[in-house]
């Protein structure tokens, strides 16, 4: 038998890893809510569990997100991944050809070199020793990378690294060392044995006979500890998230998402975070306000040791730009919500005093404009003149006494609260039996659609705009305008609108990109989602998006949302104009019978 | 009980000897804007939930700095967070942040997932 | 010795003043505007708190002055570029011609907030959303009027638009818009006496001699309420009337009221020129108006030699500050021609 007491360490480590792993899933797949559940048992015996498998295989082993978001990055990825994958199967492959059975001793592969204590001549030798070493270079490259990054980001193009704590410490350090000791460990035996390949037998044939020999064994041990220590730390430390990354793109096929409370699947992606960091390369708190202890990556870990406080979980403005960036694709701004729940008092009514009465007014539309819009009362207007224009009986839902749609209270985690909310809206709406919604506030929009019951259509007037065109029944002058649009962050990334504003807008002038368009925008710094932060940062925030939005001075700046209307108002020399109002400017009157030759003054360019 | 047309109030006077004046200096180390309030009433003046019924801030926020915590909670609890007096305020308070934390210091209101 | 030249740049109160009282001590001045008259803001006023003085006679004493002094006056002359070569100081204007001289006065003052900064005010949304300046150009036409040319049977002016708001960046107090304020409240009942005057303040400061006075007489003899509240929002009914919500702080109760007319009393911000010529010549200060090199003596001086300021290019000042300061600037820059030799 192929036996030394050196693969105790490692065998020992990798028992225990694989109970701890066996017994996390275990509580958190028990954890799971009932939606969950009930999605992972309709599709585990379907065709998505095959396409899980490929994708685990492109995103755990071959790390396709970060090679797309950042080619060094992920080659860096992919060489300590799928390198130490292959080096696995082809060096099991190896043993099982050397020992002529499938089933050697399992730790026979490992140290296969120091075993066979010969030089290789059974069949495809020669080609498992040039893979084996191959291999070896490849992942030895990538850790050569891993600690470039580690001391000088800025060169794999990340501006920061994770501060990381003790345990990924540890597991780092074993890691970076496995690779080494065990190059070094097979040089040493290769010098004895002449069983090395060109990395392996290189370098052994640079080692003095007696040197070999007096190293050969210390080095086969630490090898061995090197594997012991980092098995043994890998569930406490990021690193976790190689087995839990696997396990989460196969429940994400299965159909499970996440909830509005803490469930198991949170437990599976907090714990699929490897604390890459794009995440705060992504972060306007980072490289705007210059706040760098609070972003996702630091959230998440936070999270997983229970260590989360109010200051880190509140700090964030919401705006999805890091759910945007992460390669694992974490629901990182849903989890945030959820760990903002508060415990409140079960089945109280908190807003019994907002009195609802049963509308009179049966029309088809109904206009919400959202609590913010009324301190933008141009949009309002603007929203009001199109509605004319377009012949719409519309209701004014909110125009004296509107009750908040609930989405603050929710952001905020008084989901009690905001529920309660919803049902005096939905009772207003549902009795005035219209067939449409529309919102001027990106943040309503999102909680009417998303949040509430309805079953009408509900549309931001952005989308409604567009259909209004598309029907023929508005129409707009075409103007030389230059007009960068800037997108709001709940609008964008939240309820995926991207193009229909644009087009809008492409309708009446000339489309200015910039740097950060869609996917990619910025938010304007006036999110009302962090309570930790104080005007001066959310002021650098602004500063720094009006200086790219207006940097080739565009005749408008729109937006299609009166938050990050009044947050750039306060300090652009420019014209900042929701779509609205540039809709209604423009307006041509010539096909409207009703109207014709009454509002001469809406004709008069913005510029006025 | 016969409606007299008016009512003895209880004897209700601040008393800043005895009065809690820490926990708004706590909530400062939080919210550090909060200090800067001058009760000029703009966010009373614009708030949502004002506009059905008695609920003030301004109000709500001098009694928490006078240390005057009694029925606060409830009438906390009905404000609808959302956010149009921080965007009016002169002075730049966070008042959204200011409501929510008193209401946390008031009836330590728990997380439900953190510790 | 008497060769010595100075540019004023800026023909304001501040400027006028200063071009005069440093050609009466024979030395050559140019006198720089960039509009086609002379007086700057004060063109804007009819009346003068807190003594109701005729705006346009202080305007043509100060001008009147001038004219008797030996000052070359260029009008319609934009100031672009200001900076210190060979012993000199020049200044260009935006069709590129310089002028030089050994010593150049800022006296590029203020001008007025831009309302529409305040859109929840509904300043250039609403017609009956004016601004004090409005204000004043109507009162010179002998009556206050909506735009539907009706009087206003209820009017409200509303103090610190612009100013001590932190939102629009500007932290610090006008000082002059709250009696400004009880001025024109005061203006508006004595021509009617029927109508109805509300001032909505944060805080009212009185800081000046008879300021308190007026104020008084304004709720004595004219019957002015203040209320004690910022407005927070504004918006148009049907029939044109301007609805305001504000919290009348005193009673701890929101309130809510419809007004004909309703005065933005804005506040004061540094001019374009202030903040730019400033900037060239790295003495500008907060919020863009020009830093002197001490507030206690040292207040016209900068840290640029030759380069003094006068007036509100400093900070916002009423008119008798602008006129003192404005001759102190001369005498200060009087000394420092007599001592260049």
């Amino acid at each position: 038998m192929n036996y030394s007491h050196f693969i105790l360490p490692f065998s020992i480590g990798a028992i225990i890893l694989f109970v701890i792993i066996i017994v996390k899933f275990t509580k958190w797949f028990r954890l799971l809510d009932r939606k969950q559940k009930y999605f992972i048992k309709r599709n585990i015996f379907t065709t998505k569990t095959i396409s899980a498998t490929i994708e685990a295989f492109r995103e755990a082993l071959i790390h396709r997100n970060i090679y797309k978001k950042n080619p060094l990055l992920g080659y860096m990825h992919m060489s300590l991944a799928f390198g130490w994958f292959l080096l696995i199967v082809v060096g099991k492959i190896e043993a099982s050809v050397y020992s002529g059975t499938f089933f050697e001793e399992p730790w026979l592969a490992i140290f296969f070199k120091y075993f066979a204590r010969e030089p290789h001549n059974f069949w495809g030798a020669k080609f498992f020793t040039f893979t084996m070493d191959f291999l070896l270079l490849i992942i030895l490259s990538g850790l050569a990378l891993a600690i470039i990054k580690r001391f000088r980001s800025k060169i794999l193009g990340l501006k920061k690294a994770t501060k990381h704590i003790i345990y990924d410490k540890i597991a780092l350090s074993a890691l970076w060392l496995i690779f080494p000791l065990r190059l070094l460990a097979e040089s040493s035996t290769a010098a004895l044995v002449q069983n090395g390949g060109f990395l392996t037998g290189g370098l052994g044939s640079l080692f003095p006979q007696q040197f070999a020999q007096a190293i050969e064994l210390p080095l086969w041990w630490a090898y061995s500890i090197s594997l012991f220590v980092f098995f043994v730390s890998l569930p406490f430390s990021r690193y976790m998230h190689i087995p839990t990354e696997v396990a989460l793109i196969f429940l994400r096929k299965w159909g499970a998402t996440e909830g509005e409370q803490y469930s198991g699947l949170t437990n599976f992606e907090i714990n699929s975070c490897s604390r890459c960091g794009i995440c705060i390369d992504a972060c306007q708190l980072n490289f705007s306000a210059n706040i760098n202890n609070v972003q996702s990556v630091y959230f998440i870990r936070d999270t997983r040791y229970n260590k989360i406080s109010d200051l880190v979980a509140n700090n964030c403005l919401l705006c999805g730009r890091c759910t945007e960036a992460c390669p694992v694709g974490l629901e990182l701004t849903q989890i945030r919500q959820q760990l903002r729940t508060k415990t409140e008092v079960p089945g109280k009514h908190y807003y019994d005093y907002c009195k609802v009465e049963p509308t009179k007014n049966k029309t088809d539309v109904i206009y919400f404009a959202g609590c913010m819009t009324h301190l933008t009362p141009s949009i309002i207007l603007a929203m009001k003149n199109i509605f004319s224009a377009a012949n719409e009986k519309v209701w004014f839902m909110d125009e004296e006494k509107g009750i908040c749609c609930g989405r603050p209270r929710r952001q905020q985690g008084f989901v009690q609260q905001s529920k309660d909310l919803v049902s005096k809206n939905t009772k207003l709406i549902s009795s005035s039996g219209a067939k449409l919604l529309v919102s001027s506030c990106p943040i309503c929009c999102k909680s009417f659609k998303e949040e509430y019951a309805l079953d009408i259509e509900i549309m931001h007037h952005s989308e409604y705009i567009k259909m209004l065109i598309d029907e023929k029944r508005i129409k707009l002058n075409k103007s030389e305008l230059n007009i960068v649009f800037h997108d709001p962050c709940e609008l964008g990334r939240g309820l995926n609108i991207y193009k229909q504003p644009r087009q809008v807008l492409s309708k009446v002038g000339k489309l200015v990109n910039t740097e950060f368009d869609e996917k990619d925008s910025l938010c304007c710094g006036g999110s009302l989602a962090n309570t930790i932060i104080e005007l001066d940062s959310q002021l650098k925030i602004r500063d720094d998006v009006l200086q790219i939005l207006a940097k080739d001075n565009p005749d408008v700046l729109a937006t299609a949302c009166p938050l990050c209307k009044k947050t750039f108002t306060r300090n652009y020399k420019g014209k900042v104009m929701d779509i609205a109002e540039i809709v209604s400017n423009f307006l041509s009157l010539q096909n409207n019978s009703k109207k014709e030759g009454k509002k001469e003054e809406e004709k008069i360019l913005i510029s006025q | 009980m016969k409606n007299w047309g008016f009512k003895i109030a209880k004897p209700r006077i601040i008393d800043l000897d005895t009065a809690n004046t820490k926990a708004f200096e706590e909530l400062c180390e939080k919210v550090p804007s909060a200090k800067r309030c001058i009760m000029c009433g703009a966010c009373t003046a614009t708030c949502s939930a004002a506009n059905h019924t008695s609920f003030n801030f301004r109000k709500c926020n001098i009694m928490f700095r006078r240390g005057q915590f009694e029925g606060l909670a409830e009438e906390l609890d009905k404000c609808m967070l959302c956010g149009k007096c921080k965007l009016v305020c002169p002075r730049a308070v966070n008042t959204r942040a200011f409501i929510y934390n008193m209401r946390i210091f008031l009836n330590d209101l728990n997380y439900k997932n953190i510790k | 010795m008497k060769n010595k030249s100075v540019i004023v740049i800026g023909a304001g109160v501040a400027g006028i003043e200063a071009a005069s009282n440093i050609a009466d001590q024979g030395y050559s001045v140019t006198l720089i505007e960039k509009k086609d008259v002379l007086g700057g803001n004060l063109t804007n006023y009819a009346k003068l708190f807190p003594n109701f003085a005729d705006a346009d006679e202080v305007k043509n004493n100060l001008i009147n002055n001038l004219s008797t002094k030996k000052v070359e006056i260029l009008k319609n002359n934009d100031i672009t570029k200001l900076f210190f070569e060979n012993d000199k100081w020049h200044a260009v204007n935006s069709q590129n011609q310089t002028y030089s001289a050994d010593v150049a006065l800022l006296t590029t003052g203020f001008t007025v907030f831009d309302a529409k900064r305040k859109e929840e005010l509904g300043y250039g949304i609403y017609d009956n959303v004016i601004t004090s300046l409005e204000f004043e150009s109507m009162y010179k036409t002998g009556k206050i009027t909506t735009k539907q040319g009706n009087i206003p049977k209820r009017i409200a002016f509303l103090n610190c638009v612009g100013s001590r708001d932190e939102k629009v960046g500007n932290h610090y107090c006008s000082r002059v818009c709250c009696i400004n304020a009880v001025k024109q409240a005061t203006e508006f009942k004595t021509l009617y006496p029927e109508s109805e005057a509300y001032c909505f303040y944060m805080d009212i400061r009185m800081a000046g001699q008879f300021y308190e006075e007026l104020y008084r007489k304004s709720q004595e003899e004219n019957n002015v309420i203040y209320i004690r509240g910022r407005i927070s929002e504004a918006a148009a009914t049907i029939d044109n009337r301007i609805q305001i919500k504000t919290e009348d702080t005193l009673t701890g109760l929101p309130l809510k009221m419809t007004v004909d007319l309703l005065v933005l009393m804005v506040g004061m911000e540094a001019s374009e020129a202030t903040s730019n010529l400033s900037k060239q010549n790295e003495i500008n200060g907060e919020y863009g108006f020009a830093k002197s090199l001490g507030l206690h003596g040292n207040d016209n001086k900068t840290t640029k030699k030759g380069l003094f300021l006068a007036g509100s290019c400093k900070r916002p000042l009423n008119i008798p500050e602008a006129i003192a300061d404005a001759r102190a600037a001369a005498l200060q820059i009087t000394q420092y021609l007599n001592n260049l030799q």
